[in-house]
């Protein structure tokens, strides 16, 4: 299975121009040296943090040749003196490893132990878009979409190592060979360390790819092997810096407090005099939507901003995405559940009406399921600095770089490469820290720092985050199958209503469903001859966003559950059903059975478990983000609540790079696909969410935690993500077990809406 | 007012009512405890006092004056401490690892006041939100730590 559109569910750029300012002065290729590194030092010392440096891109002219991303080793790989290797990658590291796993691959053709990396996140450039000519860190693609010019890159650096010691010894390039860290004559048992010859390396151009052999599959040492996280001992000892954890000399803090409604605007504030005469505090600031307070610390700042009595005034007519008083989270679910149509077709096979007219038994439900929050725990924030030379420097958790670029030039109306963008660690993102307008701080933060003549560090306190966090849409799907007298579906017709992220953020064409709106009800793998899945679309009033597995996230969920619903119509063994629809296609008939073996052979229930409860399992499929996933759980019933005990995941992306970080992932993603299963959603009344904290938002806490059992099947297909694939069939598997134990099939998310008296 | 912080003095010149976690990060600069909720519900800003966690979000900087307050910072100078780290480096715990500091010091204090402590005393001690799930590994790395202690 592939991606249902070709860029896969992360968001593509909006700015494929406007990069043509990178590219090294004199087109030689390794020319880094240490300098930019040592830049990097000197600035940190400067200071005070430790702050990825300005990189090529905002050394570069404009009149150079194109760049091909991503083979430039100079952009990429530092070799310093001591052997070490500074990698700049493309991606951001936000807890899914890729700060690790890309180093085991260039790692691996550089000939370097990954522990000798240093990893940060490159700066804007043309060098690091690799996606067709943008850059992202999500759609679980990172080391899917670079594995292969990762490791050119490698393979390159260490040829032109290779070059380098074969002058300096003296000796044919041919006679020389690699161990990690070392060239070696073996001839003479002369070797140099790649410390002593990278200097002389950096002068020589780029090798041809094709006088590069890459390693064999079977000789590989660290792709394929659980290598430790790099990030983790820092990360265990509070050493690890977060964009909030950064500040410059003579910064100020600031605060917001957001319209309750978005699009209203500050107007008279009552006690304005008042507040400004609060401790520390420095200015008072009226923003688009919002009003801002800077002062001495960040609790002063705070506290004037939530003291703050602000008049709120109605949005101006025609204002983009202005939120009605009068919206809630219910009556959208009863819009998108009866509004009328079919939809835009966006998959169809055979003849889906006559199927239906002709079938023995017809099965129709409506799904629903809720808003959600990132709640990722790190709050969004923004350190901003206006330079005396007229640039912008921004640290801001992104995961997209140069839309952040961009999207900071407009706001503080200057050039792109005006704007130098640096990326910390993230502290969770699950999709949060796209470019989405009103999302985001730095846009508060830049006329801020401006209007003070000072540096700004803007955090979001976690009530103003969930008064404008960019939601995961609710969705709602409408479903009719037809199933043949021997109770095999025949037909299937589903109907995605609502707005997806990818159509809001990027355009969706008219008469075009949106791909991340039907993602989950289409690409499913079943063999049912005649099928449809369409889009209905209805414009959502709420500012939404890319939320873990993106459409994956709900449309799995309801397209499993109901077909576990056509299983029971038509007398069949859900889990059996499913073997059959899949009897052509091996590789899911093998992953099928691979989670029922991992859970020691199915069994649906319910049953009596070994503490005297009854208890049932649940099965379903997912095929997201190139990879194909397979998920059973167990479920028991206590005080009317479910409760999850098991979840066994099969998953086969395809290749692997690293197997313990692969577990981690998709064990946090059945975290997460839990909590949204069980507990998460955000509603709204009158225009505004109701919860501001996780006391109203409740996240899955550890005494909900489940045993999570992965088993990895590495079928050798094209390479699939990680990050996401784990999350979509754990609320149709715990909602198919619910069905089995309890009889009662719950068609909206979150199960603790229902209350499961005297069930089981 | 003077804090004791991983065994050394600071005086700070703050209101009374700023809690802790603000002084820490912004005050003194020690920014490995971390702000994720202020209400006193992820635990990302726990630090013991005297030898308790304590939710530093919510804890008035005056009220914690006679303390000695234990850090992230100062989290290896401890042997308990020590084994908390090790073990989560074995059990390669953190994803994001932006609560981690939070855990790592609760694991600590657990350990500190009970070291051999049984699961049902491991899972009412370490309460604290993880969004990235990584609650088993959080729990096989406190087993370890025990067993080293």
């Amino acid at each position: 299975m592939t991606d249902q559109s070709p860029l896969g569910s992360g968001p593509p750029g909006r700015q494929k121009a406007g990069h043509r300012n990178a590219g090294h002065r004199d087109g030689s290729i390794l020319k880094l040296s240490r300098r930019g590194f040592l830049g990097a030092s000197a600035g940190a010392l400067v200071l005070g943090v430790a702050l990825p440096g300005r990189g090529p891109a905002q050394a570069q002219e404009a009149e150079e040749p194109a760049i091909e991303p991503g083979t430039r080793v100079s952009a990429f790989l530092e070799i310093r003196p001591d052997g070490s290797v500074l990698f700049r990658t493309p991606f951001i590291e936000g807890g899914q490893g890729v700060f690790t796993a890309l180093p085991q691959v260039v790692g691996e053709e550089l000939d370097v132990d990954p522990a000798h990396f240093t990893v940060e996140c490159a700066p804007p450039g043309p060098d690091y878009l690799l996606f067709d000519g943008i850059r992202f860190t999500g759609g679980s693609m990172s080391v899917r979409r670079s594995y292969d010019r990762m490791r050119t890159l490698g393979a390159s650096a260490r040829h032109m190592l290779l070059q380098a010691a074969a002058t300096r010894l003296d000796v044919p390039f041919a006679e020389l060979s690699t161990e990690p860290g070392r060239v070696v004559h073996a001839a003479s048992g002369r070797s140099l360390a790649y410390g002593d010859v990278a200097e002389a390396a950096a002068s020589l151009p780029l090798p041809d790819p094709a006088d590069l052999t890459l390693r064999a599959r079977a000789d590989f040492r660290w792709i394929g092997a659980s290598v430790s996280r790099l990030d983790i001992p820092d990360k265990a000892t509070g050493k690890a810096q977060f964009a909030i954890d950064l500040s410059l000399d003579d910064m100020l803090h600031g605060a917001v407090q957001h319209a309750p409604r978005l699009r209203m605007e500050p107007g008279a504030i009552a006690n304005e005099a008042q507040v400004r005469d609060m401790p520390g505090v420095h200015s008072i600031h009226r923003l688009p939507g919002a009003v801002g307070v800077l002062a001495d610390s960040w609790w002063r700042a705070h506290r004037a901003a939530e003291t703050l009595q602000i008049d709120w005034t109605e949005a101006e007519p025609g204002a983009d995405h202005a939120m009605p008083a009068d919206f809630s989270s219910e009556e959208r679910t009863a819009t998108l559940s009866a509004a009328p149509g079919e939809g835009i077709a966006f998959e169809a096979n055979g003849d889906v009406r006559a199927a239906l007219d002709s079938a023995a038994t017809v099965v129709e439900a409506t799904y629903t399921a809720p808003y959600l929050a990132h709640a990722q725990l790190e709050p969004p924030s923004a350190l901003v600095r206006w330079n005396d030379d007229g640039t912008l420097e921004m640290w801001v958790p992104n995961q997209a770089p140069e839309m952040f670029q961009g999207a900071a030039a407009k706001a503080a109306g200057i050039a792109p490469e005006k704007v130098i963008i640096h990326s910390p660690m993230l502290g969770g993102f699950f999709g949060r820290h796209f470019i989405y307008d009103t999302a985001n701080p730095f846009p508060q933060a830049i006329p801020m720092a401006k209007a003070a003549g000072r540096p700004v560090k803007l955090i979001w306190s976690r009530e103003q985050e969930f008064l404008r966090d960019a939601v995961r849409p609710l969705g709602v799907a409408r479903f009719r199958a037809g199933l043949d007298e021997n109770g095999l579906p025949v037909a299937l017709d589903a109907v995605a209503v609502g707005e997806g992220p990818m159509g809001r953020w990027f355009g969706r064409k008219p008469d075009t469903a949106d791909s991340s709106a039907v993602e989950g009800l289409s690409g499913k793998p079943y063999a049912i001859p005649n099928r449809r899945v369409a889009h209905l679309p209805i414009d959502d009033p709420a500012i939404i966003g890319f939320w873990r597995s993106v459409g994956h996230s709900m449309n799995d969920f309801f397209s499993e559950t109901f077909l576990d619903e056509m299983a029971d119509a038509g007398g069949q063994d859900p889990y059996a059903l499913r073997l059959r629809l899949l009897e052509d296609n091996a590789r899911l008939t093998t992953l099928l059975k691979a989670v029922a073996e991992l859970s020691g052979g199915w069994k649906r229930g319910p049953f009596t478990a070994d503490d005297g409860r009854r208890r049932a399992r649940g099965v379903a499929m997912a095929s997201p983000f190139g990879s194909e996933v397979a998920t059973i759980a167990e479920v028991s019933i206590a005080d009317g609540r479910v409760r999850v005990h098991d979840v066994w995941v099969a998953i086969d992306p395809g290749r692997i790079v690293n197997p313990a970080i692969i577990e981690a992932q998709v064990t946090g993603a059945v975290a997460i696909g839990l909590s949204a299963t069980l507990l998460e959603e955000v509603v709204y009344k009158d225009g505004v969410p109701q919860a501001r904290n996780y006391d109203g938002y409740p996240i899955l806490p550890p005494d909900q935690m489940p045993t999570v059992h992965v088993r990895i099947v590495e079928s050798g297909a094209p390479m699939g993500g990680i990050g996401e694939p784990g999350v979509p069939g754990v609320p149709p598997s715990v909602a198919n077990a619910v069905a089995a134990l309890t009889g009662r099939r719950v068609r909206s998310l979150p199960l603790s809406r229902t209350r499961f008296e005297g069930a089981a | 007012m003077e804090l004791t912080i991983n065994g050394s003095r600071h005086p700070v010149e703050v209101e009374p009512d700023t809690p802790l976690l603000w002084v820490l990060r912004d005050t003194l600069g020690m920014t490995g405890t971390k702000y994720g909720c202020g209400l006193s519900q992820c635990g990302a800003c726990t630090v013991l006092a005297d030898g308790h966690p304590i939710r530093s979000c919510v804890t008035p900087v005056e009220s914690v004056a006679g303390a000695e307050i234990m850090t992230i910072e100062a989290v290896t100078d401890d042997p308990v401490g020590q084994k908390v780290v090790a073990a989560w480096v074995d059990h390669q715990v953190p994803q994001c690892g932006y609560c981690q500091s939070g855990q790592v010091l609760s694991a600590t204090a657990l350990l500190k006041q009970n070291a051999h402590p049984t699961d049902a005393d491991i899972a009412t001690a370490m309460v604290n939100l993880c969004r990235c799930g990584t609650y088993t590994a959080i729990t096989a790395a406190v087993r370890q730590a025990a067993e080293t202690a």
